[in-house]
C-alpha cells in the first residue's frame, strides 16, 4: 500500500495515501471528535467539530474528510482549534432544545459528550425558546428536530445505504430543517421504517417510538398472561445497552433479566426461525419442482417487505409467504402454547424483543393474525427499549446469572441462531434443504460462501444433481442492485435471502446506539456477527429439521408436516403493492 | 401533515405534460440536471407543484426528497401559482429596518395567506422580495405594479381593499 509520513503533534505517523487526517491521528492514538462524520456513512466536513491546525494552510481544516500529504503537519488540540470547537459548539447548542434529562438519549448522545469533553458551561448565544417539535405519525419513529443539528447522517443513511431518501434538508438557512417533501408526515411517504437513521442520529432528535408502557400495563394486568420471545440477535447485542464488549453473548443474563422483569413465560424466537426454515424450505422444493416464481425471496425482515411492496411490486409473487419468526412466533403462542397452557388465546400477552424498528410496522400488517380478531404479536420492542426496561427494575445486568429459556419454547439450534446475520436464513435452508433432499447428513454445516460482510453474496450448490444458484443482499441499496439485476435478466437465482439493514439484524434499527467515535474504527457488524457464528459452532443441534420441539409443533398441531392446513393458517401471510407516493393522485 | 405548501388544487393539462416529459427526456443522464429541468417545468406550469415534482423525481431517476431540497431551497422556485393579483413586499435592509416585516405580517393576515403562497381562490399571492431599488420610499409594496411608500401596517387595509 502506499503510503506517506507525516506529523500529528509531533509525533511521526506513516499512513496510507488515502487516509484522512482523523485516521491518521487514529493510528497514534489521537482521538479528533467528530459530530456530523460517521465512517461509511456520512463525511461531508459540515459540523467544524474535527477542525485542526494544518502547518501552512490559511484556515483550520476538517480532519474527517482532508487526505494526508507527505511532509504535512497537524495539529489537533491548539488554542485556536480548541476555541473553535468550543465556540461552534456554543452554536450548536444555542439552537438545540436542552432538555437532556428527560431525552431519551441522556448519557448516550454524542453532543452532551462533547460539550462535557469541552467544558461549556455556558451557551453565550441564545435563540428564541426551543419548543418541541415533534413527529410520531409512523409506528416505529419520533423526530423532534428541535434536537437536531443538521449532520445529515440520517439523510445519507437513508439515500446511500437503504437507497429509500424520503428524508433531506428542506429549506434554507436557519429554516433549514431535515424532513420529508413538502414537510408531510413520515407515514406519508415510502419510508419502509428500517430504523438506520435513529442508529446514526448523535442526538435525541431521532428516536424509536417507546412502547415500554404498554408492556408494563400487561404486566401488571393480573388477567394477562404475558410472554416474550427474543429475536437470534439481541443476545449478541443487549450488552452493549450495559457498556459490555461489543460482540459479548449475554443470552443467559438477558433469560435471567427477562424472567426478573416478570415475564410468565420467557421463550426463544430462534425455535420459530427453524419453523420458518421448514416452511420456506418446503415452499422452496415445490417452487424448484414446478419452475414458477423463482427466485423464491425470504420474507423475514419486515422493512425488505415493505421496500418490496413499495418499489418492486412485480417481485411480490417471489416472495416467500412465510410469515417472519416473530410473527409465527406469536401465532405459535395463541394457537398451540394456548391450547396446551389451557389458555383463552385472548388473554395471552405476546412481546417481541427485535432488533428492528420495522418489526412495529409489522405486527400491525392486515393478515397478521392466526386466532382472528387477535395481533400474533401485541408488542414489538427493540433491543434499546428493553434495555430500558431492565434499567428501570435496577438490576444490575452484568452481575445476573446465566439461565436458560423456559422448556416449553425454549430449545433451538444453531440454523435458528444465525438468522441475525446477513447469510444466516439462506445458510440454515441449505443446511436443511440438502439434507431433506439428499436424505444425507452434510460432512459440512458451514456454507462459508454465504457468509461475512459483502453487501451482495452470490453461490451455487449442488443438489440432487441440479445446480442451485443462491444470492444474499443485505442494506437495501444493496438488494435493489440485486433486484434491477434479476429483473435485466444479467443474473439468474433460485433462492434469494433480503435484509433491510446492511450485515443483517445484528446491525439492525432497534439496536443499541454506538457512538461514531467507536463506529469509525469498530465494524458493529463484524463483531457481532463473529459471535453469532460462534454460537452456532457450538449448539448441540445446528440443524432446523433436528430440532425436537419443531417436530412437536407439526407432529400434535399440524398435520406433521410442513405446508399443512394449519400450517398455512398460522404461519403463512399475503402482500400487497403499495404507493410510492401514498397521497398523490398520480403517482 | 397534509401538504400545506401548495394551496390550490393542480390543474396540469395533458399538453403540459407531454412538454414536461419532453424536458426530462432532453436532460435525463446528464449530471446537474435537477435544476435545468425545475426551471423549465416551473416556466411551463407557472409553480412547481407536487404533482410536477413527482414526475421531474421519477423521470431523472432521483427521489422527490431530494427534488423538493432544491425547489425549497431555491427563492427563485414557487411552490404556489402566481395570483391574478401579486403582492411584492421588499424585505431589502432599508424597508426591513423601517418595519416592513410587520407591514407584511399585517398583508399575510389580512389575505390569510403566507409569503410565497396565494389566496385559495387564485387571486391574490405574496411575495417578500428583495432590495427593489426604492429605498427613498422605504418601507415600500408593489400590488398588481402599483408601488406604495412610507407605509405604516394600519395602511395596508385600505391599500389591499382597492384590489379586492
Amino acid at each position: 500500500m502506499d503510503t506517506v509520513k507525516l506529523k500529528i503533534n509531533n509525533i511521526e505517523v506513516e499512513a496510507p495515501k488515502t487516509a484522512t487526517i482523523l485516521e491518521a491521528a487514529r493510528l497514534v492514538g489521537i482521538e479528533i471528535p467528530t459530530l456530523c462524520y460517521m465512517r461509511n456513512i456520512n463525511a461531508i466536513g459540515a459540523c467544524r467539530i474535527c477542525v485542526v491546525e494544518v502547518k501552512g494552510a490559511r484556515s483550520l481544516i476538517a480532519a474527517c474528510v482532508y487526505p494526508v500529504s507527505e511532509g504535512m503537519e497537524v495539529f489537533t488540540n491548539t488554542g485556536a482549534v480548541i476555541r473553535a470547537r468550543k465556540n461552534t459548539l456554543e452554536l450548536i447548542l444555542s439552537n438545540h432544545r436542552m432538555d437532556c434529562l428527560t431525552c431519551l438519549r441522556n448519557q448516550n448522545c454524542e453532543l452532551q459528550k462533547l460539550a462535557s469533553d469541552f467544558g461549556i458551561q455556558e451557551v453565550r448565544f441564545h435563540t428564541d425558546n426551543m419548543h418541541p417539535q415533534i413527529e410520531d405519525s409512523s409506528l416505529h419513529l419520533v423526530r423532534d428536530n428541535s434536537k437536531c443539528i443538521l449532520c445529515r447522517r440520517c439523510v445519507a443513511v437513508c439515500k446511500n445505504s437503504q437507497s429509500v431518501a424520503v428524508i433531506g434538508p428542506n429549506d434554507r438557512g436557519f429554516e433549514t430543517h431535515i424532513s420529508c417533501a413538502f414537510d408531510r408526515n413520515l407515514d406519508e411517504t415510502a419510508c419502509v421504517s428500517c430504523g438506520q437513521c435513529i442508529t446514526v442520529c448523535p442526538t435525541g432528535a431521532l428516536t424509536e417510538k417507546d412502547d415500554t408502557e404498554h408492556v408494563w400495563a400487561a404486566l401488571a394486568d393480573p388477567k394477562k398472561h404475558v410472554v416474550v420471545g427474543v429475536a437470534p440477535s439481541i443476545r449478541v447485542t443487549l450488552g452493549e445497552a450495559f457498556k459490555m464488549h461489543i460482540g459479548s453473548n449475554v443470552q443467559g443474563k438477558m433469560v435471567a433479566a427477562l424472567r426478573r422483569i416478570g415475564f410468565d413465560g420467557v421463550f426463544d424466537v430462534d425455535v420459530t426461525a427453524d419453523l420458518t426454515i421448514m416452511e420456506e424450505g418446503a415452499e422452496f422444493l415445490k417452487r424448484l419442482e414446478s419452475g414458477h416464481d423463482l427466485p423464491l425471496i425470504t420474507s423475514c425482515s419486515p422493512g425488505w417487505i415493505r421496500f418490496c411492496e413499495q418499489y418492486y411490486p412485480e417481485f411480490i409473487p417471489n416472495l416467500s409467504t412465510c410469515k417472519s419468526p416473530q410473527q409465527m412466533f406469536g401465532a405459535m403462542m395463541k394457537t398451540y402454547y394456548a391450547k396446551k397452557m389451557n389458555l383463552d388465546p385472548a388473554d395471552i400477552f405476546t412481546v417481541g424483543i427485535m432488533p428492528c424498528t420495522a418489526k412495529k410496522f409489522e405486527i400491525r400488517r392486515e393478515d397478521q393474525q392466526a386466532v382472528p380478531g387477535l395481533y400474533d404479536i401485541d408488542v414489538a420492542l427493540t433491543t434499546r427499549e428493553l434495555a430500558r426496561m431492565i434499567s428501570r427494575t435496577g438490576m444490575y445486568f452484568p452481575h445476573l446469572p446465566d439461565e436458560e429459556f423456559d422448556p416449553a419454547f425454549g430449545i433451538s439450534t444453531g440454523a435458528g441462531v444465525i438468522f441475525g446475520a446477513s447469510g444466516g436464513v439462506m445458510e440454515a435452508a441449505l443446511r436443511t434443504v440438502t439434507e431433506l433432499v439428499t436424505g444425507q447428513p452434510l460432512s459440512s454445516l458451514d456454507f462459508m460462501e454465504v457468509r461475512g460482510m459483502e453487501g451482495i453474496k452470490a453461490a451455487s450448490f449442488v443438489l440432487n444433481g441440479r445446480t442451485v444458484r443462491a444470492a444474499v443482499a443485505s442494506g437495501l441499496s444493496n438488494c435493489r442492485r440485486l433486484l434491477d439485476r434479476i429483473k435485466s435478466g444479467e443474473a439468474s437465482y433460485d433462492i434469494v435471502e433480503m435484509m433491510a439493514c446492511p450485515g443483517g439484524c445484528i446491525n439492525g434499527g432497534g439496536q443499541p446506539i454506538q457512538p461514531a467515535v467507536v463506529r469509525n474504527f469498530v465494524s458493529l457488524r463484524e463483531r457481532r456477527a463473529a459471535t453469532i457464528y460462534e454460537q452456532d459452532k457450538h449448539m448441540p443441534l445446528r440443524k432446523s429439521h433436528e430440532n425436537p420441539l419443531v417436530k412437536r409443533l407439526y407432529d400434535e398441531v399440524m398435520d406433521g408436516k410442513p405446508g399443512s392446513h394449519n400450517a398455512h393458517k398460522w404461519l403463512h401471510t399475503t402482500y400487497r403493492a403499495r404507493p410510492k407516493y401514498p397521497t398523490s393522485t398520480n403517482g | 401533515m397534509p401538504n400545506t405548501k401548495t394551496v390550490v388544487p393542480f390543474t396540469g393539462t395533458a399538453e403540459q405534460e407531454q412538454r414536461l416529459m419532453d424536458v426530462i427526456a432532453r436532460h435525463k443522464g446528464q449530471s446537474g440536471a435537477t435544476m435545468p429541468v425545475l426551471q423549465e417545468a416551473q416556466a411551463i406550469y407557472g409553480y412547481l407543484p407536487e404533482e410536477v415534482q413527482i414526475k421531474v423525481a421519477e423521470g431523472l431517476g432521483i427521489s422527490l426528497s431530494e427534488v423538493y431540497g432544491i425547489a425549497s431551497f431555491y427563492t427563485q422556485f414557487s411552490l404556489n401559482p402566481k395570483g391574478q393579483i401579486e403582492v411584492n413586499v421588499c424585505l431589502g435592509t432599508a424597508c426591513y429596518v423601517k418595519g416592513a416585516g410587520e407591514i407584511l405580517a399585517r398583508i399575510e393576515r389580512k389575505l390569510g395567506c403566507k409569503a410565497g403562497a396565494v389566496t385559495p381562490d387564485g387571486k391574490f399571492s405574496v411575495d417578500a422580495t428583495r432590495c427593489i431599488g426604492a429605498c427613498g420610499l422605504a418601507p415600500v409594496i408593489v400590488v398588481d405594479g402599483d408601488v406604495y411608500g412610507r407605509l405604516v401596517p394600519d395602511d395596508v387595509d385600505a391599500i389591499l381593499d382597492k384590489y379586492l
